[in-house]
This record gives structure tokens, sequence and C-alpha cells, in this order.
């Protein structure tokens, strides 16, 4: 991991301008017998090298399923059913599964929630991490096994000869989540997607999870895509932030200007509603989002978040307003919380 | 009741909690000791009415163990448990059906919690029926009256669980735990499994709940701002011991305890930036195996010779705010200075 992105690739011949990632009108349906719902709306942004996007929203909203679709994941019966996912100027839905195998796991990476079920039970640590430097940089047995022994002391784990034979359940929660991280990793992937890869663990091992890979991105300029349910999380690790409610993304910008200064009464409604340490022993009452999430297969008209919103107008009930592309700072999909609309 | 007015609600003294697993056949006849897992070794808290109580602390620092030995759901090895001056530990059958009416606990997860076969109205007044609290025909009254309480709407009552949300749930679980008027309710991460939207409705609730009723609440939580935000005190605790306690604002603003000090700070939030380095290396050690000395030693940054050797007593160092530290540094914004003496 000491030199930079210097992995040829035969994808590499684009300008340096465009974004690593550019997303379009993404939109994933799922359908079963009882009907049909849409988990990703015409969800659209991109990634330039070098970068954090952190995803937030709550169960359901559509983050995990989003992002599991950039890499063809997207469990049965869902399915990406519009939108283009251009990665360095390549369409990742025009791939055959072939192609697309050559990206997965070498250009992109991804890690998940839970570290447990990712890995395999029945073969020790070394031989997962050796399978995907053989698979997929086509490393000798003994090239992969030095290497193996680099990646798991680069992930900061102690002893990493010994641990090589080990199996998943002789490791803390903490300990698989870096050992998935060395996989990942292992290729020198331009892009991370990461979902929820701090959701089970605890808070100072999440602390060290996090710093190795705010460490990893310094080192090798490897963009990410974060997403997490914790603002907090977000906030601290993302250059940029999106919101997503019931399948939208309804705001988007640089992480301190969202933060800071929500655009959107979703994003507003969700930070009043985060118990605030620093406000430890005020115990003034916290400002919930009235209601409850709404039942993707059963939305409201017009914009999703109207049921719940303090801000709601008549034309909320019939018009979805677009995420503003005229403003590529800081966007959101609703007009009327300045008060000028309302 | 027989209970004083000065004296607590509930009285933990020096509460000892051990599990020992089987060895193989091989291993005792070979005169192999039994590995003895030490889940609580020496837990003494107070509760008084009317107290939010919380408890904090990573996987395996006790905070369950703690709360199931207090309503006797495991066994305690050692220790006492008080109840309004009643002993909770040798109480007997008869005596703990009583106390356990005035003790009630709420689980993480509304979705186990809760019997699928049950109608909401079944589920809430199956306690109440139990105890022979009510009779058939006030059972929907105390339906509705708890319903009410819990701000869900009446015309749930004959839903059963899977057509609930997981907040709709777990308000049936706590109007559940409400109806059989406890005295004080033990919430084990009652809000963790909850999205932020709806833990924030859930916290308001427990809030009012308590100084509505005046019920004495002992709130486990990982998530320190949940717990900043609805306990007056709070206790910190690390690998089955608790190592901080004290009124909350004082414990979070001035805490006196290496550990309390990094839980702070690896906790992230919108204002702070990232530390550079983690707050905290390395991971908790196993119960099997506790350190020799202060068991934090093995992570603590700020270790002298005494802390591999002598566990450290409890200091006072505000009016009710103990720390088990030797060295007791004062942490401010990051800065770092050793007291001296």
């Amino acid at each position: 991991m000491k030199q930079s992105m210097t992995v040829e690739s035969p994808l590499l011949k684009v300008s340096g301008e465009s974004p690593l990632l550019k997303v379009d009108d993404l939109t994933v349906g799922f359908a079963d017998r009882r009907g049909f719902l849409l988990a990703a709306n015409r969800v659209s942004f991109s990634v330039p090298k070098d970068h954090t996007l952190g995803v937030v929203g709550e169960s359901g909203c559509g983050k995990s399923v989003t992002l599991r679709s950039l890499l063809g994941l997207v469990p049965y019966p869902g399915e990406v059913i519009a939108g283009s996912i251009m990665w360095m100027g390549r369409d990742l839905r025009t791939l055959s599964k072939k192609e697309l195998e050559r990206i997965r796991g070498k250009d992109i990476s991804m890690i998940f929630q839970d570290p447990t079920s990712c890995l395999n039970p029945v073969f020790s640590v070394g031989d997962q991490i050796t399978e995907m430097l053989r698979m997929k940089l086509h490393m000798s047995r003994q090239k992969a096994f030095n290497r193996a022994v680099e990646l798991l002391d680069r992930v900061g784990i102690p002893s990493p000869k010994q641990r090589l034979a080990d199996y998943p359940h002789q490791l803390s929660g903490g300990m698989r989540q870096r050992v998935m991280i060395a996989i990942a990793i292992a290729s020198q992937p331009k892009l991370l997607l990461a979902d929820e890869p701090t959701t089970a663990l605890d808070v100072t091992i999440q602390d060290q999870i996090l710093s190795l890979l705010a460490e990893i991105r310094e080192e090798t300029g490897m963009s990410m895509i974060l997403v997490s349910h914790d603002v907090g999380v977000v906030a601290q690790n993302a250059d940029e932030v999106a919101v997503m409610y019931a399948g939208w993304l309804v705001e988007r910008g640089a992480a301190r200007e969202v933060l800071h200064g929500p655009r959107h009464p979703y994003t507003q409604g969700l930070l009043n509603a985060i118990p605030k340490i620093d406000q430890v022993g005020q115990r003034n009452p916290l400002v919930p989002i009235q209601g409850q999430p709404p039942n993707l297969a059963n939305l409201p008209q017009g914009c999703p978040f109207q049921p719940r919103c303090p801000f709601v107008n008549e034309r909320c009930y019939s018009v979805l307003m677009e995420l503003d592309r005229q403003e590529p700072e800081h966007g959101s999909t609703c007009p009327f919380m300045d008060g000028e609309g309302a | 009741m027989k209970s004083g007015k000065g004296s607590p609600l509930l009285e933990v003294r020096d509460l000892s909690k051990y599990f020992f697993t089987k060895r193989t056949v091989l291993k005792s006849i070979r005169g192999k000791p039994q590995p003895r897992l030490v889940a609580l070794d020496g837990v003494s808290m107070t509760l008084n009415r009317n107290e939010t109580l919380g408890l904090v602390g990573e996987s395996g620092s006790g905070k369950s163990t703690t709360a199931r030995c207090i309503v006797r759901l495991h066994e305690p090895d050692k220790g006492s448990v008080l109840f309004e001056g009643r002993d909770v530990l040798s109480a007997g059958a008869e005596e703990i059906r009583k106390i356990r009416r005035e003790m009630q606990l709420i689980y993480q997860d509304p979705y186990t919690s809760l019997n699928p076969r049950l109608t909401v109205r079944a589920a809430i007044s199956e306690p109440a029926r139990v105890h022979r609290l009510v009779d058939h025909a006030g059972e929907s009254d105390l339906v509705e009256e708890l319903l009410l309480r819990v701000s869900l709407p009446v015309t749930v009552a004959d839903l059963r669980p899977r057509a609930l949300s997981g907040g709709q749930r777990q308000r049936v679980a706590i109007a559940r735990a409400l109806s059989l008027r406890p005295k004080v309710i033990i919430a084990d991460e009652a809000v963790s499994a909850l999205d932020v939207s709806i833990q924030a409705q859930m916290l308001n609730l427990f809030d009012e709940l308590c100084k509505g009723l005046g019920l004495g609440m002992i709130f486990i939580a990982h998530q320190l701002s949940v717990i900043a935000h609805i306990s007056q005190r709070v206790a910190i605790m690390y690998l089955g011991r608790i190592v901080e306690t004290g009124p909350t604002p004082e414990v979070f603003l001035r805490p006196r305890h290496p550990y309390t000090d990094a839980l702070l700070k690896a906790h992230p939030t919108i204002e702070s930036q990232r530390n550079r380095t983690p707050a905290l290396s390395g991971e908790i050690p196993s119960p099997y195996a506790i350190p020799r000395g202060c068991r934090f030693n093995t992570r603590c940054r700020y270790t002298e010779n005494r802390c591999f050797s002598e566990d450290p007593p409890p200091v006072e160092v505000s009016p009710g705010h103990y720390s088990w530290c030797h060295v007791l540094p004062e942490f401010s914004s990051g800065m770092v200075t050793k007291k001296t003496g």
C-alpha cells in the first residue's frame, strides 16, 4: 500500500477531469406477487478521485440497495431498471457478467456491516486473503502469502503471520472487520464501498476502524462511499453527504453545508432528533420527526416526506421537486424550507 | 411498604456473577480447573425514586448481566440487592413474584420480545391477568389506558406484532411493562435497534413516563449521546466493574477515568473533528483472564507501576462523583494534566 495508484488498468484511459464514478437516475425496483416498489428512485451522484461520499438515511431508505446496485449485487427479486452507472467512462450496467467480475473486487471493493457472515467460517483468514490475491492479481502462492502478511500488518492486526492460520471465529468482531478491510484493499481499489462498516462494533473499535480507513485513503488516494445511519460517523469521515428518504435522494452537498445548514426538512428533522452529547444535563425534550417512515410499496402522493413535514404546502401533494442540479455545492429537493414558497 | 424516606428505591451491593464453561472429560480428569468467566465483579449502585441511572460500556462489560441479576433472571454469586429494603436475592418464590411485578425489564429487540401470536391487547393484559390485578371486565379499560400512555391509537389493540413497525412494537413492550404499575423499569438497550427519528420519540416517552409516574429507571445503552440525554446519574462499566460513576453532566464534562475520556473522544458527533489517532488502542481483554491490578491497564495511557499490582479503590473526586483510578488524570478539551499527590 506504499505506492499510490499505479495499478495499470485498461479502463484508465479517460480524461483526468471526469469523476471516477457518475451515477445518473439510478432506479432499483423490487417486484413480487404482492406488488412492486422502488427501493431507489432516480438517484444521481458522482464520486471524484480521492473523495468520500457519505450516504445517510434510516432503515429502508434505499442506501444499501443503491450501494449494492453499483456492483450488480442487488438481491433477487430486485433489479436495476433504469439509469446509468458510469465508471471511468464505461457504463457498468452494460457490461457482461465476466467484465463486471473483473472490476468487482479489483477496481471497486466492498466491505459490509457484518464481517462474521462475510467471511467463510471453514477457511482460514490466510486462505481468504490469498484467494483474492491469486484470483484477481494472479500472484504466486508464495508471493500472495507474503503480501497477505503485509496486508494484515497494514490493517493493524498484531503478529500477522500467526493470525493467517486463524479461522474467523477465533477473531473478535473488530479483528474480523480488519480482515475484511485487508481483503478489500488487497487489490488497491480506486473506490471502496463501505456499507455500515462499523455499525456492529463498539464505539472505541469503531473509532479505530474509521481511523484505519482514513489512513488508507490518505496513503492511496482511494475514494470511498460510506453508507451509515449514524450522522456523526458520516460527518467526521465524508467530504460530501447525500441524504436519502424513502428511496429518494433528498439532499446532497458538502458535508459541512448539509449538516450545519440543512435545506431539506427531513435532514433538519434528522439532525434535531439526535440527542447531543454536549447538551448533557440540559434535559430539553428531543424534537422527533412525527409519524412513521412510509411504506415503499404505497408511497404518498407528491413528495414522500409530505405526511411528516412541518413545512408542507399544497404543492407538496402533487409535485415532487427534482434535486437541484444547478447547485452542485448543495442541492435539496425541497424549495419550501426557507419559507419562500410556503 | 416499610422503606424509610431517605432510603433508595433500589440498592445493589457488591454484585458478582461468574459463568463456568464446561471442561472436557480429559481436562477434568487431569484436574484442570473449570474456566471461569467473570461477568460481574463487585458492582454496587443505588437508584432513587424519580431518577434515571444510565449504564454505559462496551459489549461484554456486564451491563445486561447487571440488569438480569437485579431481577434474578441470573442468580448472582455474591452480593446483595435490596428493593425498598427487601432482600431480593433471598426472597422466596412468592416474594420474588411480587418483587418482579414492581421491577420490569424492557429489552432491545421488540421483534423477539413480543409473542407473534398474541394480539396487542392480549400481550398488554397478559401480565396483569397473571398477577390477578384485573378481571375480565377491567381488561379493556386497562389496555386502552396503557395504549394512551404510550401514544398508540386504540385501533392497534387487535393487531398482531407483525403489523406494527419497530417503534410501535417497542411502545407495546413498554405498555406491557407498565401494566403491572412497576416502581422500577430496567430498559436494556431499549432504543438501540430503532431509527433516529423513532428513537427520539421513544426517549421523550421514557422521560415523560418517569416524570409522570415517578418511576426509577435503569437505562442501559451503548450510545453515550442517549445516556447523556436521558439519565441524571451515570455509571461507566468496564469488564464487569463500574469504573466511574456520578451525576451525568459531571462525569461527561469532567471525566476522571481514562476509559470514560476515551469513550467520549471516540464518540462521533457532527460538531467535533475526527481524532487523528484512535482514542483507545487494543480491545477489551477476555473475561476469562482479567488483568491483574487495574483491569483497564492493558489499554490505558496513564499507567503507573501500582496500576499493574493494586486494584484501584474508589476516589470521590467531587460530590457523588467516584472514579476507580490510581492516577486520576484531569481531562479538559483534549489537554491532559496529571494531578499531583
